[in-house]
């Protein structure tokens, strides 16, 4: 298993705003990762930057190849696939035509339809609502039903902003342990931004901590939750 | 630019302006006279659109109001064309704001569309009031003289007069545009909401810009008739508000200069057109468009704008050292 | 209540012209809030290039499929030559942009095929057809099955084609659409092939009427406008019944009102277009536009 994400000296621009300063990390494939920090530290930045979306500057491999420059249609191509902040649901579509809308860049399209039934499985209330307009779904259905269109695309890696936003602890925790089942069975890397600590730190094995830009802090998750210094200081319980 | 460079190149400007008569006479005058009535028709659309935000493609439309009201008093009451002015400028206020105030529950593309009807409909309204307007023939009025015995050739006289009223107006449009009133303006124009929750009446001041709006090009209309000595329904159609529409991109909306560079531009670029292709004029009026859209998304203000702050202000630099250009402000989508 | 009938069927047959112009506008317009002024001089321009070749001797369903396939190009490579350097540009510039578009078709198509008016064929015969008492002219029946043709096959496209799924997703949210791997600009430029296409179907269908002239789509334009906005400027359903619907009004307010002769004709369309804003600017279809702040 190899670095399936290398970040270096990452800075990312708003126009004329500097939002990272120079952020680098690593994560293993296989491995879910997730990046903490309060409003503003640049974790929505940071897949962004991975996604193409901000300009940037720095070095981001994915898999060993370099995709700072690319589009961000070529890096989905790549194989990863980034559940935006609100979910980005195409609500004037149906639930099945945003899952289709997922496997348009799938590079594999010969095993589409067995990951399409094994999206439906894990999340049944999908396959119930599969031709309602996806914008009459609830806030939690519209998160499963980004998950499911990411997973769609067949990813390597899954970048996921603030999944849990809005939505009730129930809720969270079943989506929480479908990341957790996605990753024990297809080995997909996960790298979640979370306002949330307690529940990513529960979920992920790796944690970096973002302050204005910067990695602050990094290292397994066992030990963070561990520390309680510095649990109080920076994840404020 | 501070606001002495502006005033000394205003001054500037205005100096060399009146010193054309000089230089020129005839014909070549006359389309400064129009340049300068474009000017202040511009101006007005200008202060709606590039200021405020409501898009109009229908001002044409007060321009005919106040070239016909003009030329009713001069042909039917004999009003000298002094008066004819204000009269027009104050009725077309009026009728502005009364446009202005159903127009508040449109937006954007609605708005544009709502104009554009109106503006399309002005030739037949103008054609069906025969009685007043003249119908399709239009009203043949006579052009003023220089008073008092004055050496001026009539075109030199009206030249100057429209010069001063020019400059008249364009002193109360910036300070308006630099008061309260215009920041309140530009305010509802990028976030109405917000402007509202900061105690902007936004639905005041949208009417009563209508209306001054209106006011302006409706001077200018007027002036148009005094100027040309000849008003007919055919010559008020929807190019004409395309025209100004055009005028105020190419010049820079939300910028006073800008209104004097886009009358410049529709005053004399047709005729550059006409002179490069006697076969396909417009085809090369479209080109020099487009051109000019690339080069000049800001219009021609807008890109002088860009070259003054790049020239004058320090570069900012990004971690690495390396420039990051600076922005302009975009106005409203 | 023949008459009646007959002026119905008139106006669907006119109203079809409008539906397709109207649906070119909506099509551009959902998914860049940009409003296409040259569509109008496209289609009328496709139509002069339809008439070269079918005066080179190619028959006219030849010619006329060739002519869809040359528009369908032809928009493609405006969007993506003309049309994407001010893309990201304050909404006024594009409007520049395409009014220099208008100006530049119409002024070429003059300099190359004259100003003088041509006929131009229609491909259905002549005689009118008869069902009971009712009679049907022939061209009118012909339109409306082309519209409908034309516009059932963009709906399967569009409904079952995952290239016009990506197209519909593309228009409704670029940014998830990027996410999603979907090269979002050459989905615009898909957009602007297909609305050119339809301009052209309406330009070919109107020609046999008004006979051919570089001002032919003047008014057609007109009435487009107001198809879409009674339709809704956000819905291409919306577009194609309000052009429908618009092709009906006039016909019957030609027929039935007696002071409204061929040059107030343009007036109903516009008095629809402020009616409709005064009532509900989103027309029938339309959804009125949530904004967050």
């Amino acid at each position: 298993m190899g670095a399936i994400l290398e970040v270096e000296k990452l800075e990312a621009f708003y126009g004329r705003t500097q939002a990272l300063h120079g952020v680098s990390f690593a994560m293993e494939e296989g491995g879910i990762t997730t990046v903490l920090g309060a409003n503003g530290a640049g974790k929505t930045t940071t897949l962004r930057a991975i996604s193409a979306m901000v300009r940037t500057r720095g070095s981001i491999r994915f898999a060993g190849e370099p995709i700072q420059g690319k589009s961000t249609e070529g890096i989905v191509a790549m194989g990863i696939a980034h559940v935006p902040e609100g979910r980005g649901t195409f609500v004037d579509l149906t639930v099945e035509e945003n899952l289709r809308i997922g496997m348009y860049a799938r590079r594999d399209k010969r095993h589409a339809g067995r990951d399409m039934e094994r999206v439906l499985e894990l999340f049944p209330i999908l396959r119930q609502r599969r031709r309602q307009h996806a914008g009459t779904l609830s806030g939690g259905e519209q998160q499963m039903l980004a998950v499911a269109r990411a997973l769609m695309l067949g990813p390597r890696l899954l970048l996921l902003d603030e999944p849990s936003l809005g939505l009730a602890p129930l809720v969270v925790q079943e989506i929480f342990r479908i990341l957790r089942l996605i990753n024990e069975e297809s080995r997909v890397s996960i790298l979640l931004v979370e306002q949330n600590a307690s529940l990513a730190l529960d979920l992920a094995d790796h944690v970096f901590l973002l302050e204005t830009g910067r990695v602050v802090l990094a290292g397994t998750s066992d030990v963070l939750r561990r520390d309680d210094s510095i649990r109080r200081s920076y994840l404020g319980y | 630019m501070t606001r002495r460079a502006s005033v000394i190149l205003a001054v500037v400007v205005i100096v060399m302006a009146y010193s054309l008569p000089a230089f020129m006479s005839g014909f070549r005058l006359f389309q400064f006279t129009q340049v300068c009535i474009y000017a202040i028709a511009l101006m007005g659309l200008n202060l709606l659109t590039g200021y405020n935000g409501q898009f109009s493609l229908g001002h044409g439309a007060f321009y005919a109001i106040g070239a016909y009201i003009s030329a009713i008093m001069m042909d039917q009451w004999a009003i000298p064309y002094g008066w004819t002015i204000p009269v027009a400028g104050i009725l077309c206020l009026v009728v502005g704001f009364l446009f202005g105030r159903p127009a508040l529950r449109l937006e954007g593309l609605y708005l544009a569309l709502a104009t554009f009807s109106l503006a399309l409909a002005v030739p037949q309204i103008l054609k069906y009031f025969e009685h007043w307007t003249g119908g399709s023939q239009g009203l043949v009025l006579s052009k003023p003289k220089a008073p008092f015995g004055l050496k001026l050739t009539e075109d030199q006289w009206l030249y100057l007069v429209t010069l001063t009223i020019t400059v008249i107006m364009f002193v109360l449009a910036a300070n308006l545009v630099r008061s309260r009133v215009g920041r309140a303006l530009v305010a509802i124009r990028d976030n109405h909401i917000a402007a509202e929750s900061m105690g902007v009446n936004s639905a005041m001041y949208k009417s009563l810009t209508f209306g001054v709006s209106a006011a302006y090009t409706g001077i200018a209309g007027a002036l148009s008739a005094v100027a040309i000595a000849y008003v007919a329904p055919d010559s008020f159609n929807v190019f004409l508000s395309v025209t100004f529409l055009i005028g105020i991109v190419i010049g820079g909306l939300g910028s006073i200069w800008g209104n004097v560079l886009g009358a410049v531009f529709i005053q004399f670029v047709p005729n550059w057109a006409q002179d490069i292709s006697k076969a396909a004029p417009w085809a090369i009026f479209g080109i020099f468009l487009i051109g000019f859209m690339y080069v000049m998304p800001y219009g021609i203000a807008g890109a002088l704008k860009l070259l003054w702050i790049r020239a004058v202000r320090p570069r900012v630099t990004g971690q690495g050292g390396e420039a990051v250009s600076p922005q302009l402000p975009s106005p409203s989508r | 209540m023949d008459i009646f009938i007959q002026q119905v069927m008139s106006g669907l047959a006119t109203g079809g012209i409008y539906a397709s112009l109207a649906l070119a506008l909506v099509m551009i317009y959902q998914a860049t809030d940009v409003v296409n002024f040259a569509q109008g001089e496209m289609a009328m321009f496709a139509t002069y290039l339809a008439w070269s070749m079918m005066n080179a001797g190619l028959p006219y369903w030849g010619a006329f499929v060739a002519t869809l396939a040359v528009a369908f190009v032809g928009g493609v490579v405006i969007q993506r030559v003309i049309i994407r350097p001010v893309e990201n540009k304050p909404i006024l510039t594009i409007v520049i942009v395409t009014l220099g578009l208008l100006v530049i078709f119409n002024s070429v198509a003059g300099w190359v095929w004259t100003y003088l008016q041509k006929p131009f064929p229609s491909p259905f015969p002549r005689e009118p057809l008869r069902l009971g008492t009712v009679v049907f002219g022939a061209h009118d029946l012909g339109e409306i099955a082309v519209t409908l043709v034309m516009l059932v096959l963009l709906f399967l496209f569009f409904r079952f084609t995952p290239l016009g799924l990506a197209m519909r997703a593309a228009a409704q949210n670029p940014v998830s659409s990027r996410l999603a791997g979907i090269r979002v600009g050459w989905m615009l430029a898909l957009g602007w092939g297909l609305a050119a296409t339809f301009g052209a179907v309406a330009g070919l269908m109107v020609a046999p009427i008004l006979t051919l002239d570089p001002n032919m789509m003047g008014g057609i334009q007109i009435y487009a406008f107001a198809a879409a906005t009674l339709g809704g400027f956000t819905s291409p359903v919306g577009a194609v019944v309000g052009g429908f619907l618009v092709g009906i009004v006039e016909n019957l307010v030609g027929t039935y009102v007696s002071f409204i002769g061929t040059e107030l004709k343009l007036t109903v369309a516009l008095a629809m277009i402020i009616v409709v804003l005064l009532v509900k600017p989103s027309g029938l279809f339309g959804r009125t536009h949530v904004r967050r702040v």
